[in-house]
Order: C-alpha cells, then sequence, then structure tokens
C-alpha cells in the first residue's frame, strides 16, 4: 500500500498534489466563510470557457517537441488584430465575432510559420528565446498601437489624442456572443455559458482529430523521438512548424473566445505575462515539457482557474485581505519552476 | 547521383566580425541616429552616463562568473537585488543612517543573499541545458515570495519598529520607501566636483576593485575550475572536478554581487519602490551586457562598460527622440522598452544559431580532415 | 620462485559476469615493469571489460565486482574508481578524447591537476583560491610533449589542432604524471596517419626504456608486432595464448584470436546462388557516423542475395547502412537497381524500395511510448500512404485503426511476437520481442532489400534462431535482398552466402563463409595480404 501511495506521488508530482488538496480545502470552506458555493462554481466554469483555448493552443507544439510555448503572445497579437479589424469594420454579433476569428487565422497563419522557422533555427534553445520574442513583439505591438491608422471613434483615444486606448469595450459588438448563446439558466446565480463551453469542445474535438490523421501522428513521432521520425521519412522541420502554425492560430482563436467573455480587449503591456498563466495551468493538469494531452488542458485549466477564483474569496474572508496576488505568483510560476527542474523520466 | 557536397565555407573575417558583433554594431548605429534627434546638449549627456556607469556597473559586473561556469544569463541576480533590498528595508526601519547605515545594511543582506543563491543555484542544478529558463522563472518565483515577506510578513511575524514605513493597515511595506538617510552616501564619499558635477569617485573605487577581483579570481584554481565546468560538464567530472558545487557557488557569487549592486544603485536613487525596483534589474543589465558584445557563453570586464555607456545612452535618448520624431514621448518609451527586450531575444537566439552552425562546421572539417589522409 | 616484485602487475584469476553472463574466465595475466604488451580480441573478448576492471571503472562496481586479486606494485588493489587508480600510478588513455577544446594545449595537460602559487587568502577561504603557476604549467606541459617528441605549440587552443595532435595530448596529459607506473591505451592510433602512428610507437618505446610499463590495445597487427614485447590474445572471455612477436607471424595471432570454429553453414550443402543483377552498387561511400566512420569503401550486392558484413567493432561496418539509409551524413555514389540514388534522404530510399532495421531498436527502431499496431504501420503509414481512409479529395488522411490492427494481429501470429495484446506498449516487450517487432516494420513495407544491423544483439538464445530464421524466410519466399552487419562472426557465416569484412572504414575483402576462420581474422586485423584464399571483392569486378 505504502509503495502504490509513493509511486503515484512520483508520478503526479508532489506540487500538484498540493494544490489539488488545497483546491479541495477551499471548496470546502467557502460555505464556512459566507462564499456561495454555487456562484463560485460558475465562476470557475464561465473562466474554464474563457482561459481553456489559450491553454489548448500550448498541446501541438509540445507534441511536436518545441517544448512550452512561451511565444504565446504572438498568437495573442494576431488575434488582438483580427479583434480590432473586426469591430473597426463595425461588424457586430456572430459576424463580428467570426470575422475577428478570420482575420485573426490569416494573421497566425503568417506569425506562425515565422515563429516556427525561428524555432528550427535554434533547437533546444526555444524556451530562452521565445519568451524574449514574446516580450520584444509585445513591446514591438505597444508603438504599433500608437501609430496604427485605426479610426473607430470607439477604440482611439477621445479627445483627438492618436493611437488606440488602452481597453476597448466589446459591449455592443460581439460580447457574450458566445457566452449567451444556448445560456441555461439556473437559479439566480448560475448562468451555464454553454456556447463558449461549446465552442471550447469543438476546438478540442478539432484539435483530437488533428492528430489521429497521418500529420498528426507523423507530428506526434517527430515530437518524441526525432531521430526515429527522421529515420522513416518524416521531415521533422516541416512538423514542427505546422504544430506552431497550428499553436498559433489556437492562440489567436483563444484570446478572441478570452475578449468575448471578458467584455474588454486589452492593449499595450496587458499581454505581455500571459503566456505564463497557461503555461501553469497546462504544466497543473500533468503535462510536462515533452508531453501534453487533452486531459492535462482539461484538468489544468479547471484546477488552476479553480485556484484563482476560489482563493480571492475564501482567502479574503479569512484574513480580511487580498492575498490573491501573491498566492497566484506563487502558485503559477512555482509550477513551471518545478516543471523545468524535472529530470526527464524516462530514457529514450 | 551524389547531393552536392557543400565545403565547409570559409568566412570572410570581416563578415565573421559584422555577424559575431552584429548585437553591438547595430546598437551603436541606432543610438548614433537618436542622439542628435534628441537634441540633448552633450554636457547632459556626460553627466548621465557618468551618473548611470557609476550606479549599474556593480549589477552587470556581477553577470560575468556565471557565464564563466556555463549558466549562462544569470536572470537570478533579481533574487540578490531582493536580498538587498530587505536589508534596507530594516536599516531604514532602524533609522540608520550615512555610512554605517550602508554598512550595516550590506552586512545583514550578506546572509540573506548566499540563502537565496543557494537555492537558485541547487533549482539551476536540476535544471542542467535550460538554465536560463529557469532562471527567470525562479525570479518570478521568489518575486511573489518576497511579497509573502514583505507585503504580509513585515509588521506581522516581523516585527518593523517604525510604523511610518507600513501601510495603513498595519502591516506590510508602503509601496515606496524614501532612502534619504543613505542617500548617494557612497558617490559622496569622496568629494570631487568637476565643473559643477558631482564625481563619484568613492563609488567608481570599489567598482574598479571589483573588477580587479574578477579579473584575479579567473586566474585562480576556482576560477579554472569554473571555466573546465563552464565549457564541458562532463570532462570536468572525469576530471575530478566537483561539478554540482563549482555551478552552486558561481550562482552564489553572483547574487551576493548582485545584492550589492542593487544597494548601490538604489543609495544613487535615494528612494526605493518596494516591490517594483528589482523587478527589470535583470531584464536590463543582461541587455546591456550584450549590447556590449557578450554572448552566453562569453562575457568580459570591457563588454560591460561598453554595454553601459551603449544601452544607457539609448535609455536616455528614446523619450525624447520620440517627442521630436513621432510627437510622442511615450512612443520612445515603449522603444527602449522594445530594444531591450528585443537585444536580448536576438543575441540569444543568434547565440543558439551560431552553437549549431560551429558544430555542423567542426564536423565537416573532421570529415574533410579524414579524407585528406585515407584517400589512397 | 619468482617474488612479487619482479611483476609490477599481476591479475590472478579475475572472473566476471554481467547478470549471469560470464565476460571474464579465470584470467591470468602479469606485467613486468618496462614491458609493452599489446592486447588483441575479437568483439566481446572481454578487452575493455578487464580494463574497466584495473581501472576501477564503477559500471563494474554497479554491476557486482569481480572476483579474483589484482596486484599492483606490490600492493593487492581493487581502485573504488579511476581517481584511486591514477593515484596509484595508472593512466589510461581512452579512444573518446577527453579534452577541453577552448583551452591551450598546456591547460589541457594540466586539467585539474595545476600547480598553483600559494597566497596568504586560501588560508581562509581554502586553496582553491590560490592562483595557478602558468609558467611551472607550461614547463611542464613542455617536458611532457619533449617525450613524444613532436612539434606542438603548448599554448596553442586545442580546438584549432589538427586531430592527429589532440591524441598527443592525451598522452601528454598522461605522461605529465610523476606517478605513472602503467599507462593503458586503447586504440591509441585509430585517427592518426601512419607517421603519427608512428610517433606514438616511438613514444611508447620511450616510456618502456624508462621503466614505465604499458599495455596497448590495437587490433592494427602490424604496429602490435613491431612494438611490443609479448601479445595476449583474448578469446571469449580467456586468455587464448601469449605470443613474443619476434616467434611468431601474423596468421598465427589471427587464428588464436578468431579461433577454429566450425559453423554449419547453410550453404555448405546448397548450391551457391548464381550471381545475377547487382541491385545495390556502391562506390566510395563516405559516412560520418561517431564511432563507425566509413572511409570511401566500395562494394556491390546481387539482388536476392544474404550479403554479410562484419570486422570489429567500431571500424564501419554498421555506418555503411547507417548512410545509405540516411541516418548520418554520406557522401558517395550508390546506385539501387541500376538508378543512382540521393543520399541523406531516408524517406527518399525508403520509397525506392529499402529498408532498415537498425542496430538501435530501443532509440531509432521504435517509439517505446506507442502501441504496437502504431509502431508497425508508422513507417508504412508515411511512406506509402497505408492505413489511411482518405476524405475530401485526399485532404484528410484518417488513421484507419482497424486496418492497422488487423495487419498487427498477422505479424503477431507469423512472427510469434509475445504480448498481450496489440495495444500493448512496445517499451513493455522483451528485447527479443521488440526486435521481431522492428522487423515487422520493415516487412509491412514491402521492400526489396533490407539492411539489418546487429539483428540478435541482446536477445536470448531461443529468439536469435527465430530472427534468423524468419530473415531467411523473406528472403527465399519473396526473394528480399538482406544485407546484414554483425559483430557475431558465427551468426553471419551461418546464413549468408557472402561475407565482407570492414576494417578501418573500408571493405576489405570478402569471403564466403566457408572461407577458414583465420583468413577472416586476418582481413579484421588489416593483414590482408597474408590471405591464402581467392578474395572476391566486387568494387573492381
Amino acid at each position: 500500500m505504502k509503495e502504490k501511495i509513493k509511486s503515484i506521488i512520483n508520478s503526479v508530482g508532489l506540487p500538484r498534489i498540493i494544490i489539488f488538496f488545497f483546491l479541495i480545502s477551499l471548496f470546502v470552506l467557502a460555505p464556512f466563510v459566507g462564499v456561495s458555493l454555487d456562484t463560485s462554481l460558475n465562476d470557475v466554469i464561465v473562466r474554464f470557457g474563457m482561459n481553456g483555448l489559450l491553454v489548448l493552443s500550448l498541446m501541438p507544439m509540445v507534441k511536436a517537441g518545441c517544448g512550452l510555448n512561451f511565444g504565446l503572445q504572438l498568437g495573442i497579437i494576431a488575434g488582438l488584430l483580427g479583434a480590432l479589424t473586426s469591430i473597426e469594420m463595425e461588424i457586430v454579433g456572430f459576424a463580428g465575432f467570426f470575422t475577428a476569428v478570420g482575420v485573426a487565422i490569416f494573421f497566425a497563419v503568417i506569425l506562425g510559420f515565422l515563429y516556427g522557422t525561428l524555432l528550427n533555427k535554434i533547437k533546444g534553445d526555444e524556451m530562452v528565446v521565445a519568451t524574449y520574442v514574446g516580450f520584444s513583439s509585445i513591446s514591438f505591438m505597444c508603438i504599433m498601437w500608437l501609430i496604427l491608422p485605426f479610426k473607430s471613434p470607439n477604440m482611439i483615444w477621445a479627445y483627438g489624442g492618436s493611437g488606440l486606448r488602452t481597453t476597448i469595450n466589446t459591449q455592443g459588438y460581439w460580447f457574450h456572443v458566445l457566452t449567451d448563446f444556448l445560456k441555461i439558466n439556473i437559479g439566480n446565480h448560475i448562468t451555464f455559458p454553454t456556447g463558449t463551453i461549446l465552442f471550447f469542445a469543438l476546438l478540442t474535438f478539432l484539435v483530437w482529430a488533428f492528430f489521429r490523421t497521418k500529420i498528426g501522428s507523423a507530428i506526434i513521432a517527430a515530437g518524441s523521438n526525432p531521430a526515429y521520425a527522421k529515420s522513416c521519412g518524416v521531415s521533422v522541420n516541416k512538423m514542427r512548424i505546422v504544430s506552431v502554425i497550428l499553436s498559433t492560430v489556437i492562440a489567436a482563436i483563444g484570446i478572441i473566445v478570452y475578449q468575448e467573455s471578458f467584455g474588454f480587449i486589452q492593449l499595450y503591456t496587458a499581454p505581455l505575462y500571459m503566456a505564463f498563466p497557461a503555461i501553469a495551468a497546462l504544466l497543473l493538469g500533468g503535462a510536462s515539457t515533452e508531453k501534453a494531452s487533452i486531459k492535462n488542458v482539461i484538468i489544468g485549466v479547471f484546477l488552476f482557474q479553480g485556484i484563482l477564483t476560489m482563493t480571492p474569496s475564501v482567502i479574503n474572508n479569512i484574513i480580511q485581505s487580498d492575498m490573491s496576488e501573491t498566492i497566484r505568483i506563487i502558485v503559477s510560476n512555482g509550477m513551471i519552476v518545478y516543471a523545468l527542474t524535472r529530470r526527464i523520466e524516462r530514457a529514450r | 547521383m551524389m547531393k552536392k557536397q557543400s565545403s565547409s565555407k570559409k568566412m570572410n573575417p570581416g563578415v565573421y566580425f559584422l555577424i559575431n558583433y552584429s548585437v553591438p554594431i547595430i546598437f551603436t548605429i541606432l543610438v548614433a541616429f537618436a542622439i542628435p534627434l534628441s537634441k540633448l546638449s552633450a554636457n547632459y549627456f556626460v553627466t548621465e552616463i557618468m551618473i548611470r556607469l557609476s550606479r549599474n556597473s556593480f549589477l552587470i559586473l556581477a553577470l560575468l562568473i556565471p557565464v564563466m561556469a556555463g549558466m549562462g544569463m544569470n536572470f537570478g541576480i533579481v533574487l540578490g537585488a531582493m536580498a538587498g533590498e530587505i536589508g534596507l528595508i530594516f536599516i531604514t526601519d532602524w533609522q540608520i543612517v550615512g555610512m554605517p547605515g550602508f554598512l550595516l545594511a550590506i552586512l545583514i543582506s550578506t546572509p540573506l543573499a548566499i540563502i537565496f543563491g543557494y537555492f537558485a543555484g541547487i533549482v539551476l542544478n536540476r535544471a542542467k541545458g535550460r538554465e536560463m529558463v529557469t532562471g527567470f522563472m525562479v525570479s518570478f518565483f521568489m518575486n511573489g515570495i518576497y511579497q509573502l515577506i514583505v507585503l504580509y510578513g513585515m509588521g506581522n511575524i516581523i516585527p518593523i519598529l517604525n510604523p511610518s514605513i507600513l501601510l495603513p493597515r498595519g502591516y506590510g511595506i508602503r509601496n515606496a520607501i524614501s532612502l534619504i538617510g543613505i542617500r548617494q552616501v557612497l558617490d559622496k564619499l569622496i568629494p570631487l566636483k568637476i565643473g559643477g558635477i558631482l564625481i563619484p569617485v568613492a563609488t567608481f573605487l570599489v567598482i574598479t576593485t571589483l573588477c580587479v577581483f574578477i579579473a584575479w579570481f579567473r586566474k585562480t584554481k576556482l576560477g579554472q575550475n569554473m571555466r573546465t565546468v563552464g565549457q564541458d560538464n562532463e570532462v570536468a567530472r572525469i576530471s575530478g572536478i566537483n561539478v554540482e558545487r563549482t555551478r552552486i557557488l558561481s550562482i552564489v557569487i553572483s547574487t551576493v554581487l548582485a545584492c550589492y549592486g542593487q544597494i548601490i544603485f538604489l543609495q544613487n536613487i535615494g528612494t526605493m519602490n518596494t516591490y517594483n525596483s528589482h523587478e527589470q534589474v535583470g531584464v536590463f543589465a543582461i541587455a546591456a551586457l550584450l549590447v556590449g558584445g557578450a554572448s552566453v557563453a562569453k562575457a568580459n570586464i570591457p563588454h560591460v562598460f561598453i554595454g553601459v555607456i551603449l544601452f544607457h545612452t539609448m535609455f536616455v535618448v528614446s523619450p525624447r527622440a520620440g517627442k521630436e520624431l513621432m510627437g510622442q514621448a511615450q512612443l520612445g518609451e515603449y522603444f527602449r522598452v522594445f530594444v531591450s527586450y528585443g537585444v536580448i531575444a536576438f543575441s540569444l537566439a543568434l547565440y543558439a544559431w551560431r552553437k549549431r552552425v560551429e558544430k555542423e562546421n567542426e564536423r565537416k572539417k573532421i570529415m574533410g580532415y579524414r579524407k585528406s589522409i585515407l584517400v589512397k | 620462485m619468482e617474488s612479487k616484485e619482479k611483476y609490477l602487475l599481476k591479475m590472478e584469476q579475475v572472473n566476471k559476469d554481467f547478470y549471469g553472463n560470464k565476460v571474464l574466465k579465470n584470467i591470468n595475466i602479469s606485467v613486468r615493469p618496462g614491458e609493452i604488451i599489446g592486447l588483441v580480441g575479437e568483439n566481446g573478448a572481454g578487452k575493455s571489460t578487464l580494463m574497466n576492471i584495473l581501472f576501477g571503472n564503477p559500471i563494474i562496481h554497479e554491476t557486482g565486482g569481480f572476483e579474483g586479486k589484482i596486484i599492483f606494485d606490490g600492493k593487492e588493489v581493487n581502485f573504488a574508481s579511476p581517481f584511486d587508480a591514477i593515484d596509484a600510478g595508472i593512466g589510461m588513455v581512452h579512444q573518446e578524447f577527453i579534452f577541453i577544446p577552448g583551452f591551450t594545449a598546456t591547460e589541457n595537460i594540466l586539467l585539474n591537476k595545476e600547480p598553483t602559487k600559494y597566497n596568504f587568502i586560501s588560508e581562509i577561504f581554502g586553496d582553491k583560491l590560490n592562483l595557478l603557476n602558468r609558467e611551472e604549467m607550461k614547463r611542464r606541459a613542455i617536458e611532457a610533449i619533449k617525450i613524444l617528441e613532436i612539434e606542438l605549440d603548448p599554448e596553442m587552443v586545442v580546438k584549432e589542432m589538427p586531430i592527429g595532435h589532440k591524441q598527443f595530448i592525451e598522452i601528454a596529459r598522461e605522461i605529465d604524471r610523476k606517478s605513472l607506473k602503467l599507462l593503458v591505451l586503447d586504440e591509441p592510433t585509430a585517427v592518426l596517419t601512419e607517421s603519427e602512428a608512428g610517433i606514438v610507437m616511438k613514444a611508447i618505446k620511450k616510456l618502456a626504456a624508462q621503466g614505465i610499463s604499458v599495455i596497448f590495445i590495437s587490433h592494427r597487427l602490424q604496429e602490435i608486432l613491431d612494438s611490443c614485447d609479448r601479445i595476449i590474445v583474448l578469446k571469449d572471455g580467456s586468455v587464448q595464448k601469449e605470443l613474443i612477436p619476434s616467434e611468431t607471424n601474423p596468421r598465427e595471432v589471427a587464428e588464436y584470436m578468431i579461433g577454429h570454429e566450425l559453423t554449419k553453414s547453410i550453404w555448405e550443402s546448397k548450391e551457391l546462388r548464381k550471381i545475377s543483377d547487382t541491385i545495390l552498387e556502391v562506390n566510395n561511400l563516405w559516412v560520418d557516423m561517431p564511432g563507425e566512420q566509413v572511409n570511401g569503401t566500395s562494394f556491390k550486392v546481387s539482388r536476392g542475395e544474404i550479403f554479410g558484413i562484419g570486422g570489429l567493432t567500431g571500424q564501419g561496418k554498421l555506418g555503411i547502412a547507417n548512410g545509405i539509409m540516411g541516418l548520418y551524413p554520406a557522401e558517395g555514389e550508390v546506385k539501387f537497381k541500376g538508378k543512382p540514388i540521393y543520399l541523406n534522404n531516408s524517406k527518399y530510399v525508403l520509397e525506392q524500395g529499402m529498408a532498415f532495421v537498425s542496430e538501435d531498436r530501443r532509440g531509432l527502431g521504435l517509439l517505446l511510448d506507442q502501441p504496437i499496431f502504431e509502431n508497425i504501420t508508422f513507417t508504412a503509414m508515411q511512406i506509402k500512404d497505408k492505413f489511411l481512409k482518405c476524405f475530401l479529395g485526399g485532404l484528410i488522411k484518417w488513421s484507419d485503426d482497424k486496418a492497422m490492427i488487423k495487419i498487427t494481429k498477422e505479424y503477431i501470429d507469423s512472427l510469434q511476437i509475445k504480448c498481450e495484446n496489440e495495444k500493448q506498449l512496445a517499451r513493455e516487450l522483451s528485447g527479443g520481442n521488440q526486435q521481431k517487432l522492428c522487423m515487422a516494420k520493415v516487412f509491412v513495407l514491402q521492400p526489396e532489400l533490407i539492411f539489418v544491423s546487429e539483428p540478435t544483439r541482446g536477445i536470448d538464445v531461443g529468439a536469435k534462431s527465430l530472427v534468423l530464421d524468419t530473415l531467411r524466410e523473406y528472403n527465399s519466399k519473396y526473394g528480399i535482398t538482406i544485407i546484414m552487419a554483425s559483430s557475431e562472426l558465427v551468426e553471419l557465416r551461418s546464413i549468408c552466402e557472402r561475407i565482407a569484412i570492414v576494417d578501418e572504414g573500408r571493405v576489405t575483402g570478402i569471403l564466403p563463409p566457408t572461407a577458414k576462420s583465420v583468413e577472416f581474422g586476418l582481413l579484421m586485423l588489416g593483414k590482408k595480404s597474408e590471405i591464402e584464399e581467392v578474395v572476391t571483392n566486387e568494387g573492381k569486378d
């Protein structure tokens, strides 16, 4: 019995177990400190829909052996451009949403291709370069937001200033188009965001299906064992680029879904550190720098958003102060440090 | 049908030089453009650069030793900066001013820096091959721990005597602390004024001492061990060097130096942003070092000073140049942040790419040699 | 009668087994001071294991230690680590270079034994803070180089040196140790030109004259005969014979090395297949595979043949298949079915109809974490679009699991792969069954030519014969040409029609399986001139 417990702890990893029990204890404590359990659960589900795609986007690159996508920001930029274009063109509702997605995919493919080509030239050192490519591209876009010729009065500074505002409201355009789609109201407090969850499920299904195709199998092989893949005639470089493009596209769609639910498009330095929570969530779900599956995505988002939702409400009610930010920093960054220091478990 | 055999191209030495030093060269060109644009006076320049040299050099010098030991750019110097800030919080709390305050801050924070450095060293040893990513993830993580200590612990579990530095709620340090008590205490230690400008002689002396120390360290047995470990872990291990311990030592030294460097930095500025001062320490120091021509595998003292001058010139000049060029100073500020990150991305990518190309060329060279002696 | 002091080293009744496999049997060796001993043996004879034991290599301790006694310099020893052996006065120059490319020759020669200058700081912080004594380092380096009698700039960075000089640095490092009493050299002349090899031999003789004993492992028989005082031939883990060079000849040495085993070849009673059309023609092939370099070799293989490639480890026999199949960089001319083929392109070669069962079963042959049915069908899916259901006019190619499982079941049956079911992970199978899995993967492709390297390595005896029988069956039933590289000569002689021996990266001769064992030995030892049999070397025909 002891052996079994030990082996479970080893394979799942102590930090994940600690965090899981921490979350359970928060849920248990909640009613006792005056936090409504059903609102909390609803919050978690809404946030799940909001963030799920961003975490899903990390999976293809891990499978292809490119490591954790610290350059997620490139996909986000593509998504932002899509969202801004759709608002600039004054398209509302579902049409607006899908226009945003369409334009975003266009940019994502281009950016993904360039990004993938760069990563191919620096195999083995992808993660650290990706981080700074991500940071510098967001900083570059900061300059761009100031000078790009957007005209829509909802987006630019009011009193004749130039450049886009820091946050742009999606209300009146495609705010909550997915969330409200087929939504289910339960009681007073709970609104199940059917549309968002369905959309997430659809994309997850597409990703799953992709990895069942010929090219999907080739990508998995290229990621598990590049020498093996090469010996079977697979072009590892091409597979990597395909996976990077796929990741970037999903991330671009992901940020639009996020904005649709959140209600605001955040420009300038807001997306700077957005890669880390997504990566932390994936790792929390059981993934590593070499292995990631859809199961990891779903469990990870749920656990991570659970922590993020429950911690402020429960702990703040206990100690009368907002520790959520600090806890978030420790949990998400600690998770990533832990994953980076795990020895590659099995010899190839 | 043979695939065309590409002979290893003997690169034109000029081209080789350009690629190797592309970062400082591009930077020099950028700066050369921006200076006249900004319309700043030469006097202002020289003063600013001198101040920044005295203020930042120590921190950047702290990066040199991990490079020697093969750990790459030590993003973990942020941990040293945090240790230094904790020391400064205490001396401010106890209201110890002047040189004694400065020295006491150093005294208190040293053991803390050693502990942080040791922790970082152990973590980095477990992440061989991805030290740099792990390094800055650790620095973000420690930021959280720092907040736990300073934002929640101080005034609570950690006794603070002087309530004026605490937040209104009764615990946790304020967002900004005035360091007026030790302001420029090192800079003014040896007073020298030329044309109305204060020259921080003592600070420069301290920096020079550190340079001498680093140069001397390289020539010792420990320095040689570090160089060996930095070039090839396996060979070092087979030769009997304790690779793990040597790596940890390099990080500890670097963290302690960074701690002192941050204290020197803050004594010049005179105020401390409790939660933000250390955030960009790593990025700006590393960007400056890379701008000076250093790489992940090679960094020496000239790189530090060239880097500070070039990088901080750009820093000073950007907002003004942005305003003159595009009518927005904000543009210039974003530009300098972009450049800082961009320099790191570019240098790291260039280094990684070159590493692979060199390996390939080495292989081709050996093949060519074998052919020449074995063709009968 | 002979006192122990007469001998520097005595290894008495040394036995060693690895997981039940007896690798060394009652080895008795003695070395006098100043003696040069040549150690000769085939693959797996036990040379490296014996040296590992002597040198205190941790792998020995991790696998149960050894039996027997080692007496060095009058004392019984059992070194816990190589550092202990070094301290006692044993130096070893390995085949893999151990140096820091960015350091100078001096720094490498003195690596981690640099002399230092005392200064007071070390009182507080330890003697690691003493400054290096660079003048003393240079002096010692020059002294060591002088013994080798070569032109070597001590301040030159090793990265820039020619390869031969890098080998000299390795030797110089050992010579520098004042306590050196015994020097072991493992194939020191492998990468050297003839003149450079001569320099090493001269230096060894000089050291011996100074009283330092040398154990010299090499497969270049001429060098051994020229410089050694005594030759010890190992075979199958025991000392076969000790010979004095002046009293023996290459043929005798080769005979002891290979033995007189009579292998029953399947071709003895059958008609040798008529040499029909050439299916593979190799001309001047160079392959850059670390450890198995191929240096401009040529040969021809006939359609439907079972062609064997043998030779000592590291001489290049494994490099040929790896190069042609595009796993390692290759140059040269290769024609398949008369058509010149592109090299360095695995996909192309697979499409043309050649396939490869690699010697690196776990690393290159399989995806260990995938189920059996995916492993078997992967290459066929990628190269020949098999096991796919196509939609939208070929835009979407969906894995046809049903078809994959069906074919897997067939192969599990025909090759008798022992597993729970076709969904089991490849990792969980035994070595023998993993090998069958690799072969099934290749058979599914229906190739015309198969390269197989080390087909029975690490497989238990029962499975060995099944693997070989399967190869023969596919050869006779479907006419697939098989090119088989193996370290075990016995295996090659049992099923191959012709066997090429690769030495120094080239095919030096092709023999029929029925040729005398000693002929194979001579080819392996680089003594082609001594062969009596008619050798067909079809690069020229």
